[in-house]
């Protein structure tokens, strides 16, 4: 498959009221990449992620974000929040509002709409609880949904923010599996910022480690060689 | 049946018909500004409008049109605060409500006397209801319905998750603005029946009662507007019966009914096992 160009960062730097927290980053993602961002905490990861979903302009440098993009075909997986976890909604009307983003003043999702909430529900192995309550879902069930929901937004880019926060091992194990799959199966671009990092150096491409002294941008085997990568080499150790 | 003479007042027709229109306002609106964690901007709201109200009162001016530019500005102000990152927004809110409950107690003492109006502000009368408000209840009405309506999606969208909603490219600030003035409409045109302190309870009660019940976004939204157009009718006619204030009354059938719903989800929960 040929790829193409998703987001393009060209000397960027990045921050909140003049303040930069990330400069001088040049990033390129392409369709079918895999990225794993890491860094320790306050380094500016949500602080990046929020650069390249577009909330965020660039202080000084270019964000490039192919067209698709921009008028928000993003697929995007946030922090889930403390208010969202006693929701009352239906799985399948979580879904469904990942498809907004291609509608006008309509009242009601199309029937394409629907199929594709529910293709994406079955993709994630979570048919069967649409008609659940998310509140009443664990865990892992509630972050298959979002995913759900952001396949829905998106078919070529999935951004994801700590996806694995909240859930015990074997559901992190899953959902890393499910963002491998999709990956290679249907060449979706991923973007995750993780504190975990067995996924990637197992499945990344490419691995992008923002720290206080520089960033590094590599494979996951140059990173393990470097400066950066030694230091959790050897907390895994 | 003898309670039907009721409607046969005036005031209490007024009574009735903004009050249903209001409680059907206040219900809807609630569902989101319950569940996005924002039930203290209704409480802070009706507070501002009270001392609003005060003022308009002490400087001669109309009551709602001093009000509403007072409560709107208000409104902004406070979704300002809750969504600042770094603000105690529980705090700021707490702030602004007793500092314009103060300013209102002030101004009313220094020219009408500590008496009758500021009980009828606190707690509500029946007979607040005008012409007027009775019009202006059913324009924001519609106001309301339409959004709901028409932003339905969109209201689940920035309800459930606003950082996605704005990253596929909502406009959330829009529709967060749009919440935030027909709050303060409603609660200004429901204030003066319901009362300053008890107007705010029409706003969470339904939709706390509603989450209870109903495990869909659309199941809340439809139940809250009935449950809180039942109780305001239960309210109403009570209070009449037995000569209670009107305001108390709505807010203890709403309580009633949230206890009901919490019996019968603990019922069902207990079931289900």
């Amino acid at each position: 498959m040929e790829k193409t160009d998703l987001i393009a960062c060209r000397n960027v730097s990045l921050g909140y009221e003049g303040q930069s927290v990330l400069t001088h980053l040049d990033l390129r993602v392409q369709s079918g990449d895999y990225l794993c961002v890491v860094g320790d905490n306050g380094s500016g990861k949500s602080t990046l992620l929020r650069g390249l979903l577009g909330l965020l302009p660039p202080q000084s440098g270019e964000i490039w974000r192919a067209p698709e993009l921009r008028q928000g075909a993003v697929g995007y997986l946030p922090q889930q929040t403390q208010a969202q976890r006693d929701f009352p909604a239906t799985a399948l009307e979580v879904v469904l509002s990942g498809c907004l983003n291609r509608k006008g003043l309509r009242f009601f999702y199309t029937a394409a709409e629907k199929t594709q909430a529910l293709q994406n529900l079955g993709k994630l192995g979570v048919l069967e609880l649409k008609d659940q309550s998310y509140r009443n879902l664990s865990g892992g069930q509630q972050q298959r949904v979002l995913l759900a929901r952001a396949l829905c937004a998106a078919s070529r880019l999935l951004i994801l923010d700590e996806p694995i926060t909240g859930l015990d091992p074997a559901a992190a194990q899953d959902l890393y599996k499910t963002l491998a799959y999709l990956n290679r199966t249907e060449g979706m671009a991923v973007i995750m910022v993780t504190h975990d990092l067995r996924p990637a150096l197992r499945d990344a491409g490419t691995v992008l480690h923002i720290g206080r002294r520089g960033t590094f941008l590599g494979t996951p085997q140059a990173y393990l060689a470097s400066p950066y990568g030694r230091r959790f080499k050897e907390a895994e150790l | 049946m003898s309670l039907l003479y009721m409607f046969s007042f005036p005031f209490i027709q007024r009574a009735l018909i903004a009050g249903v229109l209001v409680s059907l306002c206040a219900a809807l609106l609630g569902v989101p500004l319950v569940l996005k964690r924002y039930s203290m901007i209704g409480d802070g709201l009706s507070h501002v409008s009270f001392g609003a109200l005060a003022a308009a009162a002490a400087l001669g001016f109309a009551p709602l049109s001093f009000s509403i530019p007072v409560v709107v500005a208000a409104a902004f102000l406070l979704l300002r605060v809750a969504n600042h990152p770094r603000w105690n927004s529980d705090a700021a809110i707490a702030v602004v409500s007793a500092s314009s409950l103060a300013l209102g107690v002030l101004v009313i003492s220094r020219t009408s006397g500590m008496t009758a109006d500021v009980d009828n502000y606190m707690f509500g009368s029946v007979l607040a209801m005008s012409r007027t408000d009775v019009i202006l209840s059913a324009a924001v009405c519609a106001a309301v319905l339409a959004l709901f309506i028409l932003y339905y999606h969109k209201l689940f969208a920035i309800t459930f998750d606003e950082s996605f909603s704005r990253a596929t490219g909502l406009q959330a600030d829009r529709l967060n603005a749009l919440l935030a003035i027909l709050t303060a409409l409603t609660i200004v045109l429901g204030m003066r029946m319901m009362g300053a302190m008890l107007i705010s309870s029409l706003v969470i009660f339904p939709a706390l009662t509603a989450m209870r019940l109903f495990r869909s976004f659309r199941g809340v939204v439809l139940c809250a507007a009935v449950t809180s157009v039942g109780c305001f009718c239960a309210g109403l006619t009570v209070s009449f019966a037995c000569s209670t204030p009107v305001g108390a009354t709505v807010v203890a059938a709403n309580l009633a009914l949230f206890l009901l719903a919490c019996g019968l989800s603990a019922l069902g929960r207990r079931r289900s096992r």
